[in-house]
């Protein structure tokens, strides 16, 4: 049952072959044997699990199934979710519970999907390693001395391993395509405003995007059914008619361009990493894909301006948590002053602190137009080189990391070494654009390789579509962690 | 550019994070690494080119004027700190 697809978990229940209680308490019971080792997720709670699974097996008895109902699927801890803890990772929500849901917990409700849980991350979806987090690092599981990536390193952990059929995360600057890569599954992050940011815990509100993470790239694209679409409550939400991005998953690959932008693979890109993508690019071409050169000329300054645009962002956003409404409180304080200054230095951790000052510092008087300005001004010219690219080529593929997973503590006193990793996911978040990662090999390690494709606007099922012709003739993704039990 | 730790305090200052001396120091050396990195941003040419804030161009929507929300304020309240008669409370800050 670990090895089934989501459509065919789908199949067994509406064939009443399984109830999705008695699904449920699978997945309950390998998060039990393996979360220990793994630490995929901060809160499990099997007695609500298995009534919002009885709750999926009434409307199935009713009549009223959709096509995922009765499966079950991991949340991100980033997004608010009624009644349970939500806490981003970081103490200064430890004991935070959400008063309500977020737009896509509101949609994944309504498609009858219960959750298993709350998955580990980086502290306020802020690294690159899932070390970040106040509740521990998240372990590899295919071999737990490694990362699993971040920021949503939980929920590409406790799929790689199997704990759960699929898993929600962001993506800010490689959030859920990095950690995808690192742990061997598939993930995708949507164009920038096709999923609703409401009651999603905000980091840098102009490139946070949620986005599915799931085996394979067929199970992605039920997920994004799901998660898509226009919600008044977010601001940045767009308005525009459904799509079903199953619509073109068969569709030969006959006459597809494929761009491929010589500055991901220049120096900086591990060999064994490089391989790989070209043997996936050879795969291609035998569906009948071309291959086309493109350059992307700014996406070298994209580490330098995310550096600018994302913590001014979060400085701001962050600057909500005053042990006022919500939240960590410093136990002592001599005024009110004294209370924020105490509750944010002992609530948040190193990283969050290091990305606070820095955005305060490019917003304050008299640095505006040097850094988030000239920051912004580059973020033009990144999304300008995607668009002259897409005129020549239908997607980019690059790899998605410049390297497979890290050992544990090995990037973590470097934050500029940790920041590389996101090189080559970091312009698509600054156009906007939709970017995948999938699995496309191992390294002599037996660490996962990941490919990345990004697409132009609305392309997602287009990508999709080049994904899952890639993933039926080859079984990257079909392969799972052994030994873990 | 360098920052010297007098400006990693005022910053901090700015951001309401409690800082001492230890920790300014070791903040400064690592926050002077990563402009080290914004830097080389300050060599391009963008004269002549529009700061993009979005990827979309969105625009504030309109509404009704017309009431959407219900009243939850003991539902919100009951994750604040510190609450009493429907007030959050905090030190005080008039005499």
């Amino acid at each position: 049952m670990s090895e089934s697809s989501l459509s065919a978990l789908a199949a067994q229940l509406a064939a009443k072959q399984i109830s999705s209680r008695e699904l449920a308490q699978h997945y309950l019971d390998r998060i039990a044997a393996l979360n220990p080792a793994i630490n995929a997720f901060i809160t499990v709670d099997a007695d609500r699990t298995l009534a919002e699974a009885a709750a999926a097996d009434a409307l199935r008895a009713a009549g009223n199934a959709g096509p995922l109902t009765g499966v079950p699927i991991a949340h991100k801890d980033i997004f608010c979710t009624d009644g349970w803890l939500t806490t981003c990772g970081s103490k200064m929500l430890h004991n935070f519970v959400a008063p309500y849901d977020a737009h896509v917990i509101q949609r994944f409700k309504a498609a009858g999907m219960p959750s298993l849980g709350k998955t580990n991350m980086d502290e306020f979806a802020m690294g690159s390693s899932n070390e970040t987090s106040y509740f521990g690092a998240v372990k590899n599981p295919w071999n737990t001395a490694y990362v699993p990536g971040g920021s949503s390193g939980g929920a590409a952990a406790c799929v790689a391993a199997r704990m759960a059929p699929a898993a929600t995360g962001t993506d800010t600057g490689g959030s859920i395509r990095q950690p995808a890569a690192l742990c061997g599954i598939t993930g995708l992050k949507p164009t920038y405003g096709l999923v609703s940011r409401f009651g999603m815990v905000a980091f840098a509100s102009s490139l946070d995007q949620a986005g599915p993470m799931a085996p394979s790239a067929e199970d992605c694209t039920l997920l994004l059914n799901v998660m898509t679409g226009f919600d008044p409550n977010d601001s940045t939400s767009l308005e525009r008619e459904k799509e079903d991005y199953t619509r073109d998953l068969e569709k030969p690959l006959s006459g597809l361009r494929v761009g491929l932008p010589r500055e991901f693979f220049a120096e900086g890109l591990n060999n064994e990493v490089a391989a790989a993508v070209e043997a996936a690019v050879t795969d291609l071409q035998k569906l009948g894909a071309t291959t086309v050169e493109i350059s992307l000329a700014n996406s070298q300054l994209a580490i330098p301006v995310y550096y600018v645009l994302a913590p001014a962002e979060a400085s701001s956003n962050l600057s909500r948590f005053d042990g006022v409404r919500y939240g960590y409180r410093a136990p002592e304080y001599t005024n009110l002053d004294d209370m924020y200054c105490k509750t944010r230095a002992q609530g948040f951790g190193a990283e969050v602190k290091r990305r606070i000052l820095i955005g305060a510092y490019v917003l304050s008087h008299g640095y505006y137009d040097a850094y988030y300005l000239q920051a912004q001004k580059i973020r033009r010219l990144i999304a300008n080189d995607f668009g002259e690219a897409f005129k020549t080529c239908d997607v980019i593929l690059g790899p998605t990391a410049p390297g497979t997973a890290f050992k544990l503590g090995e990037k973590s006193g470097d934050p500029v070494e940790m920041y590389l990793n996101d090189l080559y996911t970091i312009p698509a978040n600054l156009a906007g654009l939709p970017g995948m990662s999938l699995p496309c090999g191992f390294d002599s390690k037996g660490l996962p390789i990941g490919l990345q494709l990004v697409g132009n606007y609305f392309s997602e099922a287009k990508m999709l579509n080049v994904a899952h012709q890639y993933q039926r003739a080859t079984d990257w993704h079909a392969r799972a962690p052994e030994g873990l039990e | 550019m360098s920052l010297s730790q007098d400006d990693v305090k005022r910053i901090a200052r700015l951001a309401r994070i409690e800082i001492d001396d230890a920790q300014a120091q070791a903040t400064q050396g690592q926050l002077n690494t990563i402009f080290d990195l914004i830097a080389t941003m300050q060599a391009v040419n963008t004269d002549n080119v529009s700061p993009m804030a979005h990827a979309q161009e969105v625009y504030q929507r309109l509404r009704d004027d017309v009431v959407t929300e219900t009243d939850r304020h003991a539902a919100f309240q009951a994750v604040a700190p510190a609450v009493e008669n429907g007030l959050y409370l905090v030190p005080k800050v008039i005499e």
